[in-house]
Order: C-alpha cells, then structure tokens, then sequence
C-alpha cells in the first residue's frame, strides 16, 4: 500500500475537524469537541509516520507529487492545489502533527469550562490545515494560502479572549504587522512569475539548476522579498513587535503556533528555497545578520521581562534568530534542525507555563510566583528539561542543535559567532532567571477563595513528558562528527540531504568544532551561574514597574520600539488620512463638485425673476414673442417685393 | 438548450411583468407584494442559472443573441447578447436583485408597494446594460437605472438622502451625457464609412478611427464609466450614495451598478479606441492606484461603517481597473473575477451592515463595541465577509487581487509594488473596524440585548459565503467561461491597432 | 354678398384675438379655459375655411383632432380647477403659485 497517496488525508483531516467543530460543535459536549479536535490532529500525524517510513526507505528519495486540481490559471500563472512529500517537507509534516497534536491533547485539560471551546478547537484545526498547506504545498502560492491562512488563525486564536481589550489588538497586530510582510512576499511571487514563469517548487529548481538566464540583481530582489514576508512571520528584526503581544492567546496557542510551528515557517520557506538563495550571497548575508541581530537584541529584551510567557517569547524570537542565522549562512540542515529541536523544548516550556499558569489562576507575572516546585513536581521537572535543552547542556537536544549552527557560523564569519555566543550567554542567564524565579524560593502566590495550587490533571502532562523525552534525546538525530564515537553518522543532515544541501564551506578542523563546542558549554554555564547567584542566592526580586530605572527601564520597555512604531508609521498614516480627507476628499473634489452646482444654482436664481409662476405671463411673452417674428416676415416679404 | 426561446429577453424583461401584477395589488397588503416581488426575482434568478451551464466556453463570442427591429431608420434595434463576461455580470445581477428583494422585508416601512417596484425596475435596466448589443439600447438602459436608483435614495435613504440622491444624479447625468455624444458621433461615423447609420455594436466595431479622434471618444466614454466606478478623483458621490441608501440601495449600487462602469471600459472603451487605450492606459493605472491607496486611507479613519464600506469600494474598484488596463490576460482574468468577488464581499458586507443598522440604528462604530458576545452568529458572517473583502488567500478576493497584481506587475513593476500595498491597509482598516465593532467589553449595555440574526437572514447571507468559499478554491468554474471572451477581447484590441495603424499609412 | 375666404379668415382672426385675450386679462380658471377653447375654435375655423377652399379633407381630420383634444384638455382642465378649488376655495389662478418657491 503506498500511503503517499493518502497525503492529502493528512491536510483535509484537520479541515474536516474545523468544519465539524466550527458548524455544529456548540451542540457538543467539550469530550466531543476536544476528541474530535485532537483525533482529526492525530490522524494526520499518523498518515504522516507512515508516509515517513516508507519514503524514508526508498533508495532514490525524488519528491513525490500529488496534484489535486488546477487552482488559478490565467496567463503566465498556472497554479494547482498540489502536494509535495520530500525529505524537507516530511521533517516539518511530522513536527507540526506530532507537537501539534500533543498540544490539542494539552488544550482538552487546559480550556476546560473556558467559553467558546469549540471555536477554539475549530480555529485550532484550521490553524493545522493552513500549516500543512504551508509545508506541503508544492507551488509557492499554495504555500502562501497556507502563510496567510495561519496568519489568520494565529490573530483568531490571540484574540480569542475577545471581550477584553488587549487580546484582540494584540491579534489585529499581528495580522497587520504579517501583512506588512506579506506584502514583500507578494512582491518576491510576482518577481518569479516574471523571471520564471512558474510557482512550483520542482519546476522552478529544475529551472535554477539548468542555469537560468535571469540576472543576479533578480534574484537579489526576489530572495530579499521574500524574505521581508519570512521577518514578519517569524518574527525577526524589524518586524519582529507582534510576536510578544501574541501572548495575550491562550497558552497552548503560544506553545503550538507562536513557538512550534507558524513562527518557524520562514526558516522552513528559506530551506524550500534554498536553491534561489544560494545563488543570492548578498541575502544571505542579510539574513545571516538580521538573524543574528534579533538573536542578540531578543535575548536582552527577555532578560528583563517578568511576565512568564513574555520572556519565553522573546526566547522564541531569540532562538528564531539562530535558525535565521544558520540558514543565511548556508547551514540549512542545521537551520531545520534548530527548528526541530526548537519545536519540542519551546512547545514544553511554553506548554509547562501553561501548567503554571492553570494551577495559578491566570496569573502571570514571575514575581508573583517562586516555590513551585514542590506543588507541581511534574510540572517542574519536564520544565527543567526543557531549560536544560535550550540552555544547551550536553547531550540535551538543544545542545546539538545550536551548537551545530554556532560551529557552521563560526566558519562563516567570527563577527556573527561572538553574536550568537553572546546571545546564548543570555539565553541560558534568562531561562534559569525565570526556572528560578517561578520554581524556587518563597511562594509569592497568594491561595486564595479555597483554590489551592496543585498539579495539572494527567491530559496535560502526559503531553510534557512526551516533550521533555523528546527535548532530551531528540538531539540524537544529528550527532555532529566529532561527537560521532560509534560512526552512526548524523542521520537528520543524511535523510534531508535528498532535499536541501548546505551550501557554506567547512574551512575550520576538528580542533576549532571542539574549541566552539567547549566554548558554548562554557557560556550555557556562565549563563546558568549569574542567574543562580542573583536569583537564587541572593533572593533578588525584581520590584513594581515603577521601581524599575535605568538601562534596565529601557530594556523592561522593549527598547522603547513599539512606541515609536506607534508615534511614526501609525498615527502619521492616521494623521496624513485624517488630513487629506478633510482637505482633500471634503474641500478640493466635493469642494469642485458642490461649487459647480452652486454656481448653477446662483445663475438660475439670477434669471428667476422673469419665471412669476403665472402662465399669462409666459403666454404674453409667447405672443410679443409671436408678433416680432410675424412683423419680421410681413417686413421681409414687403423689402422682397420693393426690390 | 432554450431552443427558440427568447431567453435573454426573458430575463430582461420578467420583473416588468412583476411590476404591472405589483401596480394592481393593494399597497397595504405587504405580505402579498412580497410574494409577488420575490417570486419575480426568483423566478429571473433560476431562469439565469441554466445560461451559465448552456453557455459554451470553447466557442466564447456572443451567444442567445436576439435581434428584433426597433427604430430601423437611426439604426437602432433591440439586439441583446451574452459573451462570457456579460453572462457572469447577469448572474450576478439577478442574485443580487433576489437577494435585496428578500432583505427589503422588515427593513422597509413606507411606500413598500413602490420600493418593490423601483428594485425591479432597477433590476430590468441593469440586465439590459450587460446584454445590450446595441449602443443605443446600450444607453436607454444605462439612463433607465439612474431614475429607480434616485428614487431609492431619495424616497427611502436616510437623514442626508436628498443631497445625497441629487448628488449621485447630477453626477452620473454629466458622464453619460458625454457618452451620449460620442455614441451618436460614433453612429454617424459609421454612416460616413459605410453608407447607413447603425448603432449595432457589429457594425461599430469595424469602425476605423483615427487615434487622435480615438483618444477624445476614449475620454467622453470613460468620463461616463469612471464616474460610475468610481475612477478617483470621480468618486465623491459613492460615499454619500452609499451612506444614505437603504441596504438594499447599497446592495445593489456596489454590487452591480458600480460594475457596469467597468463592464463599459471593457466592453467599449478597449476593443473601440485601442491605440488611445494604449496611450492611456499608464493614466488611467495611475488613478486606479491612487484610488486604491486613497480609498484604503479614507476608509480608515471613517467614522460611520457604512461610509467605510463605501471608500473601500473606491479601493477594490481601483483593483479593478487596475487590472483591466494591465491589458494583459492576466490582469483582464483578475479585473472580471474583482468584479464578481466585490459584488458578493462588498454586497454581503453592506447586508450585514444594514441588518445591524435595522436593530441599532446606528451605523457609527463608536455606538458598537463588543457586540460579537450578543450576536455570535452575525459575528461570524461579518468576519468572513471582512476576511474575503481583505483578500485572504482561500477566498475569492485573493484570487482576482492576485491576478489583478500580477498583471500590472508584468505591466510594469511600480504598479504591482504598490498595488499589494493596498492588500495591507486593506487588512487595517476591515480589521481595525471589525475590532472596534466586536470586541472588547460590551461598550453600550443596550447593545448586549441584541437579537442575533434570523433564518430568513442567515438563509440570504449563507448562499454568499458559499461563493466566497467556491471561488477562492475553485476559480476556475468562473474563469474558464470567460477566458474566451477575454483572449477575444485582447484579440480584437490587438487587431484593431495594426488596421488602424494601416489605414493611416495608407 | 359672397363669403370668401377672407371673411372666414378675419372672423377667425377676431375669435382668436378675443380668446387671446381673455386668456391675458381674466384670473378665473374657468373664464381663461373658456378663453382658450375659444382660441382653438378660431383655428378650427381657418382649418375649416382653407380645406374647403383648397378641396382637401386634411384639414377637416385635422380639426377633429384639434376637436377631441380641445374636450380632452378641457375634462382634464375642469377637474384639476375642481381640485384646485376644494382646495384653496377659489379658482383665481394668480392664488395657485405653490410651485413657485
């Protein structure tokens, strides 16, 4: 049996999900909604594995095409709703499914009696569709259906607490700020509908590989473009402000779409393409140093953040600017495999603040937390893997992964390893800062109204451990060389090597890949010590909003950036808007327009006299009208008989 | 199919003979006119649907043509046809007329005997514009439209109706005056080349003109569509119009009749003055642009949602044209599915925004706020209408703003690069009002006893997001029945440049 | 004495100018739709006097058009001055100037 031809299974069955859940889902029990929710998920991650196993033992791995129908055609554009399995589009099929479904697993636990469980699994399962349509789709529009699908559902599901305020302006934020991305992703498709003439990936590679006529300048623009549309989806430097907000989602949401799966889709997309941006070195370059920009600047913002979801979506932007960093470098397998790992620790920690924020009550903010540790034992530990693995601890998952990137960047350019050194250096201070900031020391909580904090019911934290396994070993799947004792060879780089090549050159030896190695365990323990010495020993907590001064008052303000956002781009639209309406739209054009009227109106009122309304009047007019004609005639015919 | 039937005519003239059974019903029997009015429009509307499957898209040109004599000595006859992209614009046309009809029950309180008679009598003039072969008849039904949709302004609009409906006249009045000339210069230069008068569109598409000539008759046309597009800087009465208008007013000024402006550049001024359309076109892309950016801002930061609406309506009109003079198929394919697409999204946006109206009275979106809580299910409705409207990539809009930007991309970059500008404040102005309306707290507690939406609403709004949903996944249903006419619109263009460029070589 | 033409002529002169000025001077409705009967007969006399005199019958059809539309105008005009005066209690036409502002 071959299931590759059950792929399209994998992206309708959450659809159908949607529809069920959307349409009649109110009429259900919330063990319905969430099963049928869940069930749709997992089936699709189901097909996946099998898919995944049977591609994986094939020999020549060709990229397997399911064509559905023709979608748009007009012209030069000739588009299908059309599938492609292949080894790059198999890994992210396969972590969006899998951590996709563990976390609608997690939503049934953590959603229980919240209003709207139904929409909130449907939104969910169009978010899951959208996805897949992203990663699966074999045309670059599809694949943009699927980026702005999932761009709505994510300001759907930030904005699911829609009676409050700030959720959904946190959710309109997001849509816009992607849209603004889009926009340069709009521009890079129709670049490559002009130089082209196709949207399909096979095409178009098969195209580039021939050697392609179309100048480098080209190529420039299209790759530059589309990845303008990447920094708004993932979050990057400058477009990188609606990550944060998009906290004001339900937990989950943040776990699945703003940590696992959507914000990585433009590292996937830049993978997809790999083979246009290899041959634009300058956008590579850019996006190397974007990414490692925004590393460096998120790490700092997340330092001192004292909401709990802020400062791991800060983390997310962090850890999103590595996986920039390793593609623009031309590491893509360690980019992919970054987002890999990524997936499965960031799901848990996100998924683990979740449990935090349940047995709390809704409360967020670190400071009112602290000695957790002990009343929610489960909770803790799988959180504790997960900051093992970002910090990058040997032989924890993160550490394989980032390291591979800090190693491949280092052969790239030293300027942009210190970054990424540095930012690891944060990343590390930051996450056990928060470890020690909710889990040890005295209980700031207060229990109140006979709500007593406990641990979260098994629906959530089966979920956890099935992710902090995961973020433990998960790393095994690319053992770089010099780790390779037993010669297994790193089998995540072999299986995506059918699909996606690195294309930097390893300039250094086996000594410098220990020397970074050694350097960024180094670095993870620099980290892990200065947030134990304030943290933890000497009990520091940071004080109100007010008490907060200095370059730490800055940085708690995000670099103040939102603001000026809000005082150039935003209002300035709204006041140039505002202004040319009135002076424009109001005065010039309906100025012109009533003015002609008027001026008709003055002329007619003018010649009004002479129309008294009394019909003697026109009749007498009509008649001396009469006579002088007939005095004209009778003149003329005795002027002709004269003569 | 129809055999011998005089199909076209049918349709044309059907809600005539609901109008005469209406002028014999007694005025305070709403229920019956309702009967009467609805049963007119759907009986139009499900003797339309079969066109669409009898139409052949191989064989493309003008199909069910009839030609009756008429005024033979001018060379006028009543000769109606229907290519692919007419055929769309009817459907759309007897939807639309249905649907208002049928969201004109509780909505409307006095004179409902005539407000039922001037829906039909609107619906006659618009189907005869799309189906006319005949420029005079052409005309007659362009102007028949104007008196109905005064009137429904006028008689049953809202405080400012007055200005309003007097606004819209005069404006229209001086563009189809202009377009009266030059179709009556048209008619005689077609007797000083061929012998005898004719306003036959057959006769007047041979006509060879000379570009400088072409260019004046290009823009006595276009003053007359432009204005009803509206083109900006034309467009100042659509926003008044639009405000002041019953729902149904609404419904069917930005569903139908602003395409019929449109339906003119593709119809005459394109295949008629090639040359001038080419020296032209970069113009009238440029206004198109500036109406889509310009419309978006203006909607913005309007007030009163049926006003933002409306300039929205100047920004998606600009993607329209904006495609038809790409004049390149992929901008011509976007520009015809635009027009269908904002026809439902904008028709559908300006029905829910009349059924909210018709149990707040209120169209400010600072009366709203928070009312998705009370009305969950209108929610829903306005959010997909707002998502469609928005372009979002698996509804309609998506598919004809892509084409459309496609088109004027490889028409020339800048053109594309701030089209897809307009897809952004798009996005900030649909959502920005959408939130200010919906979400947050309840604003006004009155607010929270609002009745959700009723069978007979959501039985008109479901059929519309069916289309939202089949043409953003399935396009090509529509676009296939007129790629024809399309390549034979490009085709006549193309041809009719090189014959008049010979004629004046020789 | 033979009648010619011209008497015809004249008589219909003088007819049409007593019409004509009926129509000027008076302010009753009913004189001036009097008066202007009165004008229409004067043409209908010189219509009479010249098919006779050319030894056509054009004219004679003519003139029952003129006829049917002298009694149209007058029903019509009899029943608005009807109106008019359930309304306003009086007939003088100077009174009804509504239209005028």
């Amino acid at each position: 049996m071959n299931f590759s031809e059950y792929a399209w299974l994998i992206v309708f069955s959450p659809f159908i999900g949607f529809l069920i859940n959307g349409l009649v889902g109110r009429k259900f029990s919330e063990k319905t909604i969430g099963l049928i929710g869940s069930l749709a998920s997992t089936l699709s991650f189901v097909i996946s594995v099998l898919i995944f196993f049977q591609y994986s033992a094939l020999s020549q791995k060709a990229p397997i095409q399911i064509d559905l129908f023709k979608w748009i055609v007009a012209g030069g554009i000739n588009v299908s709703i059309g599938y492609q399995i292949d080894s790059l589009s198999l890994v992210m099929v396969l972590v969006v499914t899998g951590v996709g479904s563990l976390i609608h697993f997690y939503s049934i636990g953590y959603m229980h009696g919240e209003k709207g469980f139904a929409r909130y699994f449907a939104y969910l399962n169009l978010f899951m569709f959208s996805m897949l349509n992203l990663v699966l789709g074999n045309n670059i529009l599809l694949m943009f259906l699927g980026w702005e699908g999932v761009g709505l559902c994510s300001y759907l599901l930030i904005g699911y607490y829609y009676e409050t305020d700030y959720a959904p302006t946190a959710g309109k934020k997001a849509f816009i700020v992607n849209r603004i991305g889009d926009f340069g992703f709009l521009i890079g498709i129709f670049l490559i509908i002009q130089n082209f003439g196709t949207l399909n990936f096979t095409e178009l590679s098969t195209v580039v590989a021939k050697g392609t006529s179309v100048g480098n300048d080209t190529i420039f623009w299209i790759t530059l473009m589309l990845f303008v549309g990447a920094t708004g989806k993932s979050a990057q430097i400058p477009l990188y402000v609606w990550l944060p907000d998009a906290m004001a989602g339900p937990t989950p949401v943040s776990a699945l779409i703003h940590a696992a799966t959507m914000v990585t889709s433009g590292v996937y997309m830049i993978a997809r393409l790999s083979f246009l941006y290899v041959l634009a070195p300058e956008t590579m370059a850019i996006v190397a140093f974007v990414g490692g920009a925004t590393a460096l600047f998120a790490a700092t913002i997340g330092t001192q953040q004292n909401d709990i979801k802020k400062v791991l979506a800060y983390s997310t932007v962090s850890q999103l600017g590595f996986m920039f960093m390793a593609v623009g470098v031309g590491a893509f397998t360690a980019g992919i495999f970054h987002l890999v790992t990524h997936a499965f620790f960031k799901a848990l920690l996100f998924l683990g603040s979740g449990s935090i924020i349940y047995a709390l009550h809704h409360e967020q903010d670190m400071r009112n937390m602290g000695g957790l540790r002990k009343k929610l034992p489960v909770t803790f530990f799988t959180f504790l893997m997960g900051t093992l693995a970002i910090a990058g601890t040997p032989f924890f998952s993160g550490f394989f992964s980032k390291d591979e990137i800090l190693w491949k960047v280092f052969n790239y350019s030293s300027l942009l390893f210190w970054m990424g050194a540095l930012a690891a250096m944060l990343t590390s201070f930051y996450m056990f800062r928060l470890v020690f900031m909710t889990f040890f020391g005295e209980m700031r909580y207060h229990e109140h109204g006979g709500h007593h904090v406990h641990e979260s019911p098994a629906v959530m934290t089966v979920p956890l451990i099935i992710l902090a396994v995961l973020s433990v070993f998960g790393g095994f799947m690319g053992i770089p060389h010099v780790l390779d004792v037993f010669h297994v060879g790193n089998y995540f780089e072999h299986f995506l090597s059918s699909s996606v090549k690195d294309s930097l050159p390893i300039v250094f030896g086996t000594k410098e890949e220990w020397g970074t190695m050694s350097l960024s365990v180094i670095i993870a323990i620099i980290g892990f010590t200065i947030a134990y010495v304030i943290y933890l020993k000497k009990k520091y907590v940071p004080g109100d909003d007010s008490t907060i001064k200095g370059y730490k008052k800055v940085i708690y303000n995000k670099y103040y950036v939102d603001e000026m956002y809000e005082r150039t781009v935003i209002s300035g639209t709204i006041r140039i808007s505002k202004t040319v309406y009135e002076y424009f739209d109001k005065l010039v054009i309906d100025g012109i327009v009533n003015g002609v009227g008027k001026s008709i109106r003055r002329i007619g009122e003018g010649i009004r006299g002479t129309q008294t309304g009394l019909v003697r009047d026109y009749m007498l007019t009509m008649i001396i009208g009469v006579s002088i004609m007939l005095v004209y005639v009778l003149v003329n015919k005795f002027m002709m008989i004269r003569l | 199919m129809f055999g011998d039937l005089p199909i076209l005519s049918i349709i044309t003239f059907l809600p005539v003979a609901g109008i005469v059974i209406l002028l014999f019903i007694d005025s305070k029997k709403n229920s019956l006119i309702n009967t009467v009015a609805t049963a007119t429009g759907f009986v139009t509307f499900i003797l339309s649907v079969p066109l669409f499957f009898a139409y052949q898209e191989n064989t493309g040109g003008y199909q069910f043509v009839e030609k009756y004599k008429w005024l033979e000595s001018f060379g006028i006859s009543f000769h109606v046809g229907m290519d692919g992209i007419s055929l769309l614009l009817v459907l759309l046309t007897t939807m639309l007329s249905l649907i208002a009809i049928i969201s004109s029950y509780t909505a409307i309180t006095s004179r409902y005997k005539e407000y039922m008679i001037t829906l039909l009598l609107l619906q006659v003039g618009m189907t005869g514009v799309f189906l006319a072969m005949d420029l005079f008849l052409f005309y007659i039904f362009w102007e028949i439209i104007l008196i109905p949709m005064y009137l429904l302004i006028g008689v049953w609009g809202g405080k400012e109706r007055v200005y309003a409906s007097i606004k819209f006249f005069l404006y229209t009045l001086t563009g189809s005056t202009m377009m009266l000339i030059a179709i009556i210069y048209m008619a005689y230069m077609v007797k000083a080349q061929t012998g005898t008068i004719s306003f036959d569109f057959i006769d007047i598409f041979k006509l060879k003109i000379d570009p400088s000539i072409q260019v004046i008759l290009f823009l006595a046309f276009a003053l007359g569509f432009a204005i009803k597009v509206p083109l900006f800087p034309f467009h100042t009465w659509l926003p008044d119009a639009h405000t002041e208008a019953p729902t149904a007013g609404s419904v069917i000024l930005a569903g139908v009749l602003l395409k019929m402006g449109t339906y003119g550049f593709l119809r005459f001024n394109i295949p008629l003055f090639p040359d001038a359309t080419v020296q032209l076109a970069p113009y009238m892309m440029w206004l198109s642009i500036i109406g889509i950016i310009y419309g978006a801002l203006m909607a913005m930061i309007q007030p009163d949602v049926k006003k933002l609406v409306a300039y929205s309506s100047v920004s998606h009109l600009g993607f329209v044209m904006l495609g038809i003079f790409a004049l390149n198929e992929e901008g011509l394919t976007g520009g015809i599915l635009q027009m269908i697409n904002h026809g439902i999204s904008t028709g559908m946006l300006f029905l829910l925004v009349g059924m909210i109206y018709e149990r707040t009275h209120t169209r400010m979106i600072e009366d709203y706020g928070g009312i998705a809580k009370a009305v969950p299910v209108f929610a829903t409705f306005m959010m997909i209408a707002s998502l469609s409207s928005i372009g979002l990539p698996g509804m309609n809009g998506f598919i004809g703003e892509i084409l459309i930007m496609t088109g004027a991309f490889l028409s020339r970059p800048v053109y594309g690069i701030l089209a897809a500008s307009g897809v952004i404040l798009a996005a900030v102005y649909m959502l920005w009002m959408y939130q200010r309306v919906m979400f947050g707290p309840m604003k006004h507690a009155k607010n929270s006893n609002l009745k959700d939406l009723n069978f007979r609403e959501v039985a008109i709004l479901i059929p519309l997001v069916a289309l939202i949903m089949w043409i953003g996944v399935y396009p090509q249903a529509l676009t296939v029945k007129y790629q024809k006419s399309v390549k034979d619109l490009m085709q006549l263009k193309s041809s009719r440049i090189s014959s008049t460029a010979d004629s004046i070589k020789n | 004495m033979e009648l010619t033409i011209n008497h015809y002529l004249v008589l219909s002169a003088i007819l049409f100018s007593i019409g004509t000025a009926g129509v000027l001077i008076r302010r009753t409705g009913i004189v001036i739709l009097m008066s202007i009967e009165l004008m229409l007969n004067a043409v209908n006399i010189t219509l009479v006097a010249f098919s006779r005199y050319q030894q056509q019958v054009t004219g004679e059809i003519l003139v029952f058009f003129v006829m049917a539309v002298a009694a149209a105008e007058a029903a019509v005009g009899l029943a608005i001055l009807v109106v008019v005066y359930h309304h306003k209690k009086s007939v003088d036409v100077d009174e009804i100037n509504s239209l005028r502002r």
